[in-house]
Order: C-alpha cells, then structure tokens, then sequence
C-alpha cells in the first residue's frame, strides 16, 4: 500500500514537472497546478489523514481509537468536554509526550536524543488530545468518510477552527500532534508503530500543490 | 545518568538517574515514596497515579526528565490537602478498601475529579474513574464514597 | 450458636481444598495425607493454643492480634481480631492487627498448614480466636483476682478494664506481665450471642486509613539497606531451556549487578540482578536470549480446544452415577437439550505483582512475602537454600490481592528467589514479577470445555443429565493429589456439577484430564468458575422452556436438603420484586450457587450499551452461616461478583498460539473496570446462627451465568462460550 502511493505521489510530481518544461516561456508557473493535479494531491493528502496515526484522533464519536485496527481506545477512555478527556483521566494523564521530537519549550528531549524516553509504548507529544468533532473524519459507526467529505470537512472555515489555505499549509508543516504521526514510536510489545504512507516532507509537498491550487474538492 | 531538581509534596528533592526513568521508580526507589504503586507500566491500571501542575497524571509512563519544573503531589500529601482528606474520609466511612493495592491511584483520581468538578453526576464518576484498576471489586462503593465525599464539599 | 469444639468444625465444612474426615485433631489428620520432600508430617500445631503468641497487651494499652493468615483483601485482618476482642472485653479502639510470620502456631486448625484459601478463613478460625478471646480474658481476670484477693468470678471485664466487687478496677496494660504468668485454661466458656458486641455487627476494617494514605506497606514496597532487585526473563513456551543468551548490552545498564542462567522449577531462564527496579528492566529488556524448545509441547488454543472436543465425545472417567444410564435414550430428541461450553485459561493478574524478598546468611535466612502458603513456600525455601524450615524466618506481609496466585503448591517464586539469594548471599535481593511476567507466565485457572445432553421429563424438569468435562487436573502432581483425586476425577474439575443439589434422577458426571504444557492454579472458587456458569445457564433454558420463573423452577428443583440455596432463592424472590417491572430494553437474570459451605443468590439487571452489558443493578442473597462481620460480607460479595465478571469481559481470556501465551499485559488480558461492574449492589444476609461459612469465593460463580440469563432475553441467544465476545 505504502509503495503504491509513494509511486502516484511520483506520478503527480513528475508530470508536474512535465508541464513546466514542456509549456517554456510564459506557461502556468509551477505554483499553480492544474485541477486534476491539485485533486491527485488531495488524494495523497487524504491517504494520510486517513491513516490510522492521524485518523485515530479525528473520531466521530465519545473516543478516540487505537491501533492499525482502528479498535476503540482501550481503558474506557471519553472524549470529554473539549476533547482532552475528563478530569482525573485527561489524555494527558498518560500521554505525556515521550515520543515526538518536537515537543518543543524547555524539555530535555531535545538534547538527549539518546536516551530512550519512550520505553513503555505510550505515545505522546504535547497537548495530546481529539479533533474536534467538526473535524472528525470518520462517521459514528468509525466508517471512514469519503475523499469528498473530508476535503469539504477540511475547507469549511466554520468547521476547521477559521484556517485558510496558508494556515492549514502550516498546520501541515508544523503542528506538533502532525508531526507525532512521523515519530510514533513502539508499542508496548516493541515493534514500531507504522508511520503515514508518504513522508512528512511529500505530504507537506502535496498540500502544497492543493493549497495552491485553491484547495478544490471532488465532485462526489 | 543525569540530575534533576524535583518539587515534590511542596519540597525540593534532587535525584540521579537514567532519564528514561519513570517517575514512578525515581519516586519509590530514590525518594522512598511507595504510596505510588506499580501495577502495569503501561498506564493500563492507574496505581501510579500522581499530579503533576494539578492535573493526574500516570507516573509508570512518565519520564523523569519531562517533569521539569512541574510540581509533583502524591497520596502522601493527600491528608493534609483540603480535598484529600475529605475524600480519605469518606473512603473510610464507606469501607471501600480490599486489599488496598489500587486505592493510592483510587484517591488521587477522585481527587482529581472533585478539584475539577464538586458536583459530579454519576456519568461523571464513572468517565473520570473509568480508567482505574480494581481487581477485588471495590467499584460500586467508591461509586458512592466519591458521592459523600462531593456531598461534604457542599 | 453452639460452642462446639474444633471437631465439630471439621464436620461442618463442606468442599474445601483438602477433605478431612470428622474426628477430633483435624491437623493431625490431614497432614497424614501430605508427602512433603524433606519433612515426614509438619507438625499440627497445639490444640489448645497460647494467647501470647496471638495477643499482645502493650503497656501503653495497645493490643496487637496476630492474624495467623494472609490479609489479600478478604478483611481476616479484621474479623479474626474482632472475635477475639469481642471474648476479650478488649477495648476496639485500642486494637491492632499484624500479619503473623511462618509458625507452627499459626497453622490453620483444620488443615495444618499456614495458608489461607478454600474461603476457610473465619470457618476454620471462628472458634480458635473465639477461644483464644476467652482465655486471655480468663487469665488477666485472674490476674486481677489474685491481687485483689477475690474470686474471679466475681470480677467483670469491660473495655480493657477489670472491675473488681469492691470498687477496684485495673487496666489490661497493668494486668498483663502478671497475666501471663497463670496457667493457660484448657476449656473456656464462650460468650452466648446476647453478649456479643461486636461479632453480628457492622465493623469498618482496621486497615483502612493507612491504605488510603500511602502508609500501608505491601511486599513490593519492602526497602532494606543494601537490597537488590531481581527480574528473570522466563522461557517464552513453558518448560523451555536457556539455549545461549548475550548479556553485554545487559551488563552495559548502570546499576546492574549480576547476570545468570537460572534454573527454574521446569527449564531455565536468565536472571539480572541491579540496584533498581528500573535498571533491572532496562537490562532485562537488551539480554538477547535463545530458547531451546525442542523438549516442550507448544501448545495452541485452538487445537486444544479441538482435542478437548474429541475427547468429550466419550464419557471420561466417573465422577457421579446415579439412576439408569439408559434413560436419556427413552427421552424423544425434542425433548433434549445439548450444550457444548468452551472455558478459556484464566490469569489471576492480583493488583500487586509478584515478589518475594529473600535474605540468604549461609546458616539461616529472612524471607518477606505475601503468601498465601506461608508452611509450604518456607519448605521449599528450606529445600533451595540447603536450610531447615525453623533457619528461616518468613514474614508475612500484606498482599495487594491474590485469588489463589499466591497459594502455589510448587512454590516456585520462592524458589526463582531464594536461587537468586544464594547467589546474592547476605545481601537481601527482592525478586519482582513484572505485569508482563505475571500475564504470561501461567499457573491460570486451567481451560475446560464441557458437553452436557439434558434429557427433559413430561413435568418440564431435567429427567436424565449426561455431563462429560475435559480440563486439566490442578492438583495432578502435587501433594493435595491423594486427596482430591478420587476415580481418575480431580474434585476441583466438578464440582458444583457432580455435587449439584438440583434433583437430577438419572445422573452422570465424567471427566477427562488430559495433560497440557501450560501450568494451572486455582483461581478464586476454581471449578465453580465454570461448572456454576453451565448449571445455572442449562437450568434457566430448562426453565424457559417450561414457562416457569427462574426463581420458582429452582425452588421446585432443588432437593429439599438445599437449606442455604433454599433460603437463598426465597429471600432473592422477596428482595428482588423490581424484576418484574423493568424498563424497555432492560431484563433480569437470575442463578444461584453454593460452595465452600456458603448459598448465594442474585438477580442482575441487564441492557445492552455499546455492544456491551450494561449491569445496572445485582440483587444478592447469601447464605454464609452466622454472619460475623455482616460488613465484611456485604464487601466480600461486592467484590467478588466484580471479579467473577473477569470472565465475562472481552478481554478474560489467556489464549496461546505455537506454545506462546499472547496476552502480554492488562492491555491484552482486559479484566473488568468500572464501567463494566454493576452499578448498584444489594446484599441481603440470610440470618443464621450455624457455623460461620465463607464468604470470599461463593459470590464470583454466580454473576456471569446471571448476566447471560438476562442477555438471553434481550437476544434470544443463549451463551455457551467465554468470554463475551459478541452479543
């Protein structure tokens, strides 16, 4: 699955590329990508959103979800009231924030890079917690919503916290529960968790070309 | 192995260790605190649990070296804390211990809940306890010692 | 109530772990059926037992009881005391209770052993405090009497205090040296129950405050200068053998001591020694291992499962007869009912994990553990350290849980342990079972599967009931095996089914025990885990089919002998009156069960949440013989209808593939929280003046045949596999 997108992803940028060198002098320059490419880069960005390590978060229910399975949260875990949990049991009460690099403020992370601050499997980076449910991007029986569906989710500035192109661009390129999905760390049983299937660099390549492109939806 | 300044129960303590250690071991081992109990190290149970800047949080899973500057509160200092007494308290009057393995984590829990909310519903119990372990059963009477507790916050 | 002496005691218990035969000196007898290695018979302790070994009077007026048992829970460390305080006069207030060291003194008066287990806690013990209440008061009223220069009997006790005819009094404190000096009394009068305080009555445990503050110390907190800890990495397929194992990235950790192959009870693991807890681990987590497992069956689930079918085919060997074996085949094929139930292995997974403190000084050692079998762990010790059972000082200390884990008759944490001490020697080494270790390391409640055909008669009863269970024998192997092994059948595999009080005319119980590489344990109430559930789950379809009220079709098919399930069901039916007017989408589910002497009824409340039952309310009746601590029992049943939900939850269940166990810790092995515990228990007490029964395992059989009764009706499914994992 993994080689597959990675191999559109190619797909998309070299006739991308096919199209500066065969337009010359004054064809569309490359920061304005056709719609059908723009809509291949939606594809791309979805097949991450969609992926168990962000789309466990963006639930459409009173839960998060766990695993590659996607299986409810184990331990009776609640959204709560602003998607942080509930008192006494908050997200963060146990993801504390061992696995992403970018913890960012005053953390000994940063330097010791060595150690291995996630021998326990819990994932974590700070400020661990839900999507809001105007950004859940799955319906209440956990089925996945459709490219269309989660690209209007996504536009809808009523829905999606008032970002525009350029913001969600950044969100992209810098939020730090998004980056977590790159540097997921091990389950408690030792093996890896899986990170999304392009890079964080592609992925933030391909909501480049889409963002540009005026961030077009498809049809159905 | 590194140093860290700690703020425990209020006072300073410094201790030497492997950064990756759980603040659950650093407190039982080198600060002689065994109120925190090891159930799980998975953050499964929640016998560990503690607060970290008033907010509980499940020391098994927490590296030493994220707690910073954040003041760490544990069961020990729960007599003396206005909540925490009266939620001991009503433990006691309910009988609602067993064995007692899980009860350190219990409290801390249920105190966390009661600094957050002196009116919970039982949906609210039972959402912020959810998580807490108990293997002799003692659930359905910190249901209700939660309730005592809650009434004499008033 | 009678004051009957300790032989009628023996008389009174039921099934228990080790069966005695009514006669007088219960311990003598029953260590005649015990082949201990390295001692001939252990010695059954005194009859008439010392009261200074069991209550000690401080000057300052503080009264330590010992309690000759493990307190894991159940509240012995309260009810025991109780009783002798009660016969004492002594002042509650004052009183104190500690977990009493590994002593000939402290055996259990029927079995002759120190253990607790076989819920005989307060059944074998009743009495032995009772007496032993009487006797110090005897002796300090005597005291007070010599020095007075009356007659003691005209002297009176009250809260620790002795009233003399003239005015005198003197406190216990003052009394006590003076006290111990008079001869122990043989015989003493009990109180008769009107002069009971506190025995009957409500007591809040003694244990309480410092386990809500932090203060309580268990094994595991147990910090001696100088102490090590140890972890072992255990073979991954039971009984498998250390290959070669690289321990350089292991030794590399700071703080570790030592690293070694370690022989265990089967097989060999490794073991890392260090400073710290967590430095062990670290360490144990980079020791590369290989494991030979070429000489150890590696067993599957689910061709165990598939094995256990084919073996139910065919009667196994007999457990009960009764009646014309041919009748069932006089019964028309529509007028029968056959069930096949599958049982998973069971961990126990007690709240604390394992552990056990050893210091080894080449010519005696100090032990400190939990232990459910204080005799048998100092034995085994004894036996690894090269040392007599009296070198050894083995404390007792309190147990965050145990359900029959830490009641092992291989003693084999004890043993990890004390291999570890001897190579640690004079240095004490704490030995730490991880979750993980505790989850996979085995000695489960064994798997069982189950065939049972019910013939039914014209009147709707069960007319012919041929039960066939196939499931390892727990006590094959061990020292309880003369016992309890009778006709090829290990008793724990049937009871509840071949000693049902259900009047089945034409009956016929076999079992099958087929040998598995997995080790097996008891888990609390142990055959009646799964025998309870197939009873109580067939005899409510039986009732279905006959259009008859749970409740009243068990009160028609229960012998007219079942005085406690009879009690039981008849106070249930008047305390459970809501069941008949339940909101949509609700129902009600009903089973009873009796065992180790104690009846227990209840109606559970039931709907169905999020693909799961939602238990909104238990209605319990028991029956457990006087009740002396009707707080204690109310807990105890609390508890254990929660810990029977174990089952019942998604995640009950120890499953292996390819030899290996594949639940790693509570997030594989899932037991019951709060949200899948009823939310409202009531306990009613069938007031009694018998022989106290007990009360920490007869509540957790009932509860998960209860909630499925209730599913039935909300699905019209009927459920013959646990766990619960669809609905």
């Amino acid at each position: 699955m993994h080689s597959v997108r990675v191999g559109l992803f190619l797909i998309v940028i070299s006739s991308i590329s096919l199209v500066e060198t065969s337009s010359g002098q004054g064809a569309a320059p490359k920061d304005h990508p056709t719609s059908s490419e723009a809509l291949a880069a939606w594809q791309q960005v979805y097949s991450v959103l969609t992926y168990p390590r962000c789309l466990n978060c963006h639930t459409g229910t009173n839960y998060p979800q766990q695993g590659d399975d996607r299986h409810r949260h184990q331990f009776n875990v609640v959204r709560g009231q602003e998607g942080r949990g509930v008192p006494g049991l908050t997200c963060a009460t146990c993801h504390q924030g061992a696995t992403s690099k970018a913890t960012g403020g005053a953390n000994c992370a940063q330097c010791h890079q060595g150690a291995d601050l996630n021998a326990t499997g819990v994932p974590g980076g700070h400020g661990w917690r839900l999507a809001p449910l105007s950004m859940a991007w799955q319906d209440s029986n956990n089925k996945r919503l459709s490219p269309a569906q989660v690209c209007r989710a996504v536009t809808d500035r009523t829905r999606n916290m008032n970002m525009g192109g350029p913001e969600l661009l950044k969100h992209h390129e810098e939020a730090e529960l998004v980056l977590y999905a790159w540097t997921p760390g091990r389950r408690p049983d030792g093996s890896q968790r899986t990170p999304p299937p392009l890079t964080h660099d592609q992925f933030v390549a391909v909501t480049r070309i889409w963002v540009e492109a005026g961030m077009p939806c498809p049809q159905q | 192995m590194e140093t860290y300044k700690l703020t425990v129960n209020g006072q300073q303590k410094e201790v030497t260790v492997d950064p990756s250690t759980p603040l659950l071991w650093v407190l039982r081992e080198e600060l002689k605190m065994s109120g925190t109990k090891y159930g799980c190290g998975i953050s499964a149970c929640g016998a560990c649990t503690v607060h970290i800047a008033g907010q509980a949080a499940r020391s098994c899973v927490l590296p030493v070296s994220l707690v910073n500057e954040r003041p760490i509160v544990t069961i020990e200092a729960m007599a003396d804390d206005p909540i925490g007494h009266i939620v001991q308290n009503a433990w006691v009057e309910e009988d609602v211990v067993q064995c007692g393995y899980c009860q350190s984590g219990q409290i801390m829990a249920a105190v966390a809940l009661l600094k957050s909310n002196r009116k919970p519903t039982d949906k609210d119990i039972e959402e912020s306890m959810g998580a807490n372990l108990c293997r002799c059963g003692t659930y359905v009477r910190i249901r209700q010692a939660v309730k005592t507790a809650a009434q004499q916050l008033g | 109530m009678s004051t009957a002496s300790t032989s009628n005691r023996a008389a009174v218990s039921r099934r228990t772990f080790l069966q005695v035969s009514a006669a007088g000196a219960g311990g003598l007898l029953v260590s005649l059926y015990l082949d201990w290695p390295s001692i001939a018979q252990p010695s059954p302790g005194p009859k008439v037992y010392p009261p200074d070994a069991f209550v000690h009077v401080r000057p300052d007026g503080k009264i330590v009881i010992q309690v000759n048992r493990l307190e894991f829970g159940q509240g012995v460390q309260t009810a025991l005391p109780m009783l002798l305080a009660d016969e004492m006069d002594a002042d509650w207030s004052q009183v104190t209770s500690e977990l009493a060291p590994a002593a000939d003194v402290y055996k259990d008066p029927l079995f002759g052993i120190q253990m607790v287990g076989g819920s005989g806690s307060i059944a074998h013990s009743f009495l032995q405090y009772r007496q032993l209440g009487a006797r110090a008061r005897t002796m300090l009223i005597a005291a007070a009497a010599a020095q007075w220069k009356v007659a003691p009997s005209q002297c009176r006790s009250d809260a620790s205090i002795v009233y003399g005819p003239n005015g005198q009094s003197s406190k216990y404190a003052e009394l006590a040296a003076a006290a111990a000096q008079f001869p122990i009394p043989e015989k003493v009068q009990l109180k008769n129950d009107s002069d009971l305080r506190m025995a009957g009555k409500k007591v809040r445990r003694l244990d309480s405050r410092a386990k809500c503050d932090g203060s309580q110390k268990f094994g595991l907190d147990l910090d001696l200068p100088g102490m090590k800890i140890a972890l072992v990495a255990h073979p991954p397929v039971f009984g498998a053998k250390v290959k070669n194992f690289d321990a350089s990235a292991a030794r590399a950790v700071s703080g570790v001591q030592d690293v070694f192959e370690l022989p265990l009870v089967r097989g060999s693991g490794v073991a890392v020694v260090a400073d710290r807890f967590w430095a062990a681990k670290q360490a144990r987590d980079r020791l590369s291992a290989e494991w030979d497992t070429s000489a150890v069956e590696k067993p599957d689930t689910a061709q165990l499962f598939a094995k256990f079918r084919g073996l139910a085919a065919g009667a196994g060997n007999v457990a009960v007869a009764r009646g014309d074996a041919e009748a069932m085949n006089r019964i028309p094929e529509d007028n029968r009912i056959v069930a096949e139930y599958e049982f998973p292995y069971l961990a126990h997974t007690p709240m604390e994990p394992l552990n056990t403190t050893i210091r080894f000084d080449g010519d005696k050692a100090e032990v400190w553990a939990g232990s459910q079998f204080q005799t048998i762990d100092r034995i085994a010790i004894a036996e690894t350290l090269g040392l007599k059972p009296e070198q050894i000082i083995f404390h007792t200390e309190m147990a965050g849980g145990g359900f029959g884990r830490r009641a092992t008759p291989d003693s084999h944490v004890q043993r990890e342990a004390a291999t570890i001490a001897k190579r640690t020697r004079g240095t004490p080494v704490k030995l730490v079972w991880t979750r993980e270790d505790d989850v996979q390391g085995g000695y489960y409640r064994p798997m069982h599967l189950h065939r049972v055909e019910v013939g039914i008669g014209d009147d709707g009863m069960p007319a012919a009931w041929r039960h066939v269970t196939v499931g390892q024998s727990i006590v094959a192997g061990t020292p309880f095996a003369a016992m309890m092994v009778k006709n090829g059948v290990d008793e724990t595999a049937v009871e509840g089914t071949a000693d049902t009080q259900y009047t089945i005319p034409h009956f016929l119980v076999s079992a099958h025990h087929p040998a598995v590489n997995v080790p097996i344990l008891w888990w609390r109430s142990v055959g009646h885990t799964h025998n309870a559930f197939v009873m109580e789950t067939l005899v409510d379809e039986l009732a279905t089919r006959a259009k008859v009220d749970p409740i009243a079709y068990r009160l028609k098919l229960l012998s007219p002998d079942a005085k406690k399930l009879r009690a039981c069901l008849t106070l249930l039916d008047e305390k459970s009156a809501w069941r008949r007017s339940l909101a949509t989408g609700h129902a009600v589910g009903v089973a009873c069960h009796e065992c180790f002497g104690t009846g227990v009824a209840c109606a559970a409340e039931v709907s169905v949440e999020e693909d799961r039952p939602r238990i909104h309310r238990v209605t319990l009746t028991v029956d457990p013989g006087f009740a002396v601590n009707p707080l204690t029992i109310e807990t105890q049943m609390q508890g254990g209808l929660t810990f029977g939900l174990t089952q019942l939850v998604p995640g009950g269940a120890i499953t292996l593939k390819d030899g290996r166990v594949q639940q790693r810790n509570w997030d594989g092995y899932i037991p019951p929280y709060i949200k899948d515990a009823p939310v409202a228990v009531e306990v009613y007490i069938v007031p009694s003046v018998e022989q106290p029964s007990g009360c920490g395992e007869p509540p957790v059989p009932v509860i998960a045949p209860a909630v499925v009764n209730a599913l039935f009706r909300l699905t019209g499914k009927r459920y013959r596999n646990l766990p619960l994992t669809d609905i």
